[in-house]
């Protein structure tokens, strides 16, 4: 699988959460292709099977969501290799999320919480299902414990890239289905402004600290010069460009930026808490052991 | 420290106006305190900041960092001319802002082939249009369809003849401005205005030649091969100006005649009436023909013996088909005369000779104005299409 990749060509994983993954990429690709760089991209249908092929070499950056990152660096530490997030978006840092009540319902605290049920987005959404979860539980709320679960398990594998499992848990909580709802900072406010949550009928109950969210990831054995090269070009990419604006605006960014790691401390508090990627993490050891030998 | 005080606003109810506003006015760098009484402020703030590439701290009160990084959508933003005058040539890259707009840089090139002043502009568009749209007018209570129109069978007949010809000539008249609308480049907006009005005009005409056609009548008239081959000259014609010479100068100009003849012989008030309405129409489209090929022809030095070219050319396509068909004629000498009285089928036939008479002085008055000498128009005005249009 490995000598898919030609020499000096960046071949990107993408997991395809919305048609538009394409034009982003296609659009990339023709930049990149302007600049002289080797590039192509591959598509998967779920973050795990991506972070896999990575691994297995049929890709050699990832465009990896926060919890394909940590399942990439914790999967490398197990295989004895070493993941790098090399490049970001400026969106992708210092996100919130938030839990919400309705207004007037006289759950105003964190502690009102208890005993009450709470709407979340998928399984394996870090913003809206697995970060507002750790942080609950760093409250003193364990889940299932202390109040109930309920998960909107919609695009499972895309890791909350699709909103649709945020947008129900809002609908849950206007219809009084449940008690409180978790999503991002950004939709609490975008669904008052659509019209999901009407204006004024909810309470913002709590706060999670802040955290990162996507990254490109690498891993060791990738040729230095090349990345050196991809990166820069990324980084360099300006939102006064007029060729690579439309990009930048569909990927839902202003500006490129190093990538870094000290903002996923509040996921991987979770998913240690909650044991999210466990199995998956021996399965996929396992294969690629089974690989290198 | 700028302060902005949003109040009890939330940014889920328009309070990014305000902030917005608040930075549009502050240097990039500087920091703008965000005051409110939402409880949802400072989260709602980080998530509108973060997405505009701003900066952010959470207080109490949150203050918002302006940065460059919004501004660099407008960075080689162009402007699609001057909004008071068109420019001599359009850009594709302007696409369809209005003329003076600032348009930003990146705009996928939308191709208009008509984009050369010179070839499409005359400076009495804007007015043309004005009187066009001044001069609008309701087939339902302009036209008292209810007036007494009874006429002997064989006018009546003659009646529903003429007016099926005007339908399919006016059908003609109202596709060629359509097509070539879509071709011209917006930034030439009153010349839009202006074919997108005629169109409109057009469209009112079918339906009152319509609408008398079907009053005493079931089914419309005949409809030759003759005259369907030379309106098809015209739809075919792919160059403006030589399609606008062609249908308005020389055709919408004959058809003039035709509608004052029929505004004056037509055997009962509802002809006279829409006749006499439509020609006013007609003499604002002969107006802007002439008007824009005249400015045309001045910039053009060789466009005069294109229009004689074209004219040449229709002639020959025409010449091995009937022209004007003998029921129509035959129609507007018995609507002329009223009856079947040999006298009055005499004083019709006068008549519908002096029509022709008259149609031909007015090509030739016309093809002057565009600056042919007496002998060329005389020879084009002969050389124009039987069937009138």
């Amino acid at each position: 699988m490995r000598d898919q990749i030609k020499p000096n060509q960046i071949v990107l994983g993408a997991v395809a959460y919305d048609p538009k993954v394409v034009t982003i990429w296609e659009g990339f690709k023709a930049y990149f292709a302007d600049q002289d760089l080797g590039f192509d991209y591959v598509l998967f249908s779920n973050y795990e099977r991506q972070v896999q092929a990575h691994f297995d070499g049929v890709c050699n950056v990832a465009w990896n969501s926060p919890l394909a990152w940590l399942e990439a660096e914790r999967l490398a530490a197990r295989v004895g290799r070493k993941a790098r997030a090399v490049a970001m978006r400026d969106t992708d840092c210092d996100l919130t999320s938030v839990v919400v009540a309705r207004a007037g319902s006289g759950i105003e605290r964190v502690e009102d919480l208890r005993g009450k049920t709470i709407a979340f987005g998928a399984s394996d959404s870090p913003q809206a299902t697995l970060i507002p979860l750790g942080w609950l539980a760093s409250q003193g709320l364990e889940p299932g414990r202390d109040f109930n679960v309920v998960k909107h398990e919609i695009a499972v594998g895309m890791h909350g890239d699709h909103v649709g499992g945020e947008r129900h848990a809002a609908r849950d909580l206007v219809e009084a289905r449940v008690d409180a709802a978790a999503m991002i900072d950004a939709n609490h406010l975008a669904f008052g402004a659509d019209g999901t949550l009407p204006t004024g009928s909810t309470v913002i109950v709590g706060q999670t600290p802040t955290y990162d969210h996507c990254n490109f990831t690498v891993l060791d054995g990738i040729d230095a010069a090349l990345l050196d090269r991809f990166v820069n070009l990324l980084l360099g990419q300006s939102f006064e460009d007029p060729l690579v604006r439309p990009l930048l605006e569909l990927e839902g960014l202003k500006k490129w930026l190093p990538g870094r790691t000290s903002g996923y401390a509040l996921l991987d508090d979770a998913i240690t808490r909650l044991g999210t990627i466990n199995a998956w993490l021996d399965t996929a050891s396992a294969n690629s052991d089974g690989q290198s030998s | 420290m700028r302060t902005v005080d949003l109040g009890a606003l939330g940014l889920d109810r328009g309070a990014h106006l305000l902030v917005r506003h608040a930075l549009a006015k502050a240097e990039v760098g500087a920091r703008v305190q965000v005051r409110g009484s939402d409880p949802a402020l400072a989260i709602h703030l980080r998530a509108w900041a973060r997405a505009r590439g701003h900066g952010f701290e959470p207080g109490p009160p949150p203050i918002v960092i302006r940065t460059s990084l919004e501004d660099g959508r407008w960075c080689g933003a162009v402007a699609a001319g001057h909004a008071a005058r068109p420019s001599e040539q359009a850009s594709a890259s302007w696409g369809l802002a209005a003329r003076g707009a600032r348009v930003e840089a990146g705009l996928v090139p939308l191709e208009f082939p008509l984009a050369t002043r010179d070839e499409i502009w005359t400076d009495d568009a804007a007015r043309l249009y004005a009187r066009a749209a001044a001069a609008q007018w309701d087939p339902e209570t302009a036209i008292n369809w209810a007036a007494s129109c009874e006429l002997p069978d064989a006018v009546e007949d003659a009646v529903v003849q003429v007016m099926t010809y005007l339908i399919e000539n006016e059908v003609a008249a109202l596709i060629i401005p359509a097509r070539f609308l879509a071709r011209i480049h917006p930034h030439f907006r009153e010349i839009l205005q202006v074919l997108a009005i005629q169109a409109a005009d057009e469209a009112r005409h079918i339906e009152v030649f319509t609408r008398r056609a079907l009053l005493k009548r079931d089914a419309p008239g005949l409809s030759t091969v003759g005259g369907q081959s030379s309106l098809r000259t015209l739809l075919e014609e792919p160059d403006f100006a030589l399609a606008s010479f062609l249908l308005s100068v020389l055709g919408e100009g004959s058809f003039l005649s035709l509608l004052w003849f029929l505004a004056e012989h037509g055997p009962d008030p509802i002809t006279r009436q829409i006749t006499t309405l439509a020609a006013q129409d007609e003499a604002r489209h002969v107006a802007f023909g002439l008007s824009h090929l005249q400015q045309h022809a001045a910039r053009e030095p060789g466009l005069r013996a294109r229009m004689a070219n074209a004219v040449e050319q229709r002639f020959s396509a025409l010449q091995h088909t009937a022209g004007l068909n003998e029921e129509v004629f035959d129609a507007l000498v018995l609507l002329a005369a009223g009856s079947w009285e040999p006298e009055a089928i005499a004083r019709g036939f006068d008549a519908v000779v002096a029509l022709r008479q008259d149609m031909d002085r007015g090509r030739r008055t016309r093809l002057a104005r565009l600056g042919f000498d007496a002998e060329a128009a005389e020879r084009l005005s002969s050389l124009h299409t039987r069937n009138f249009m």
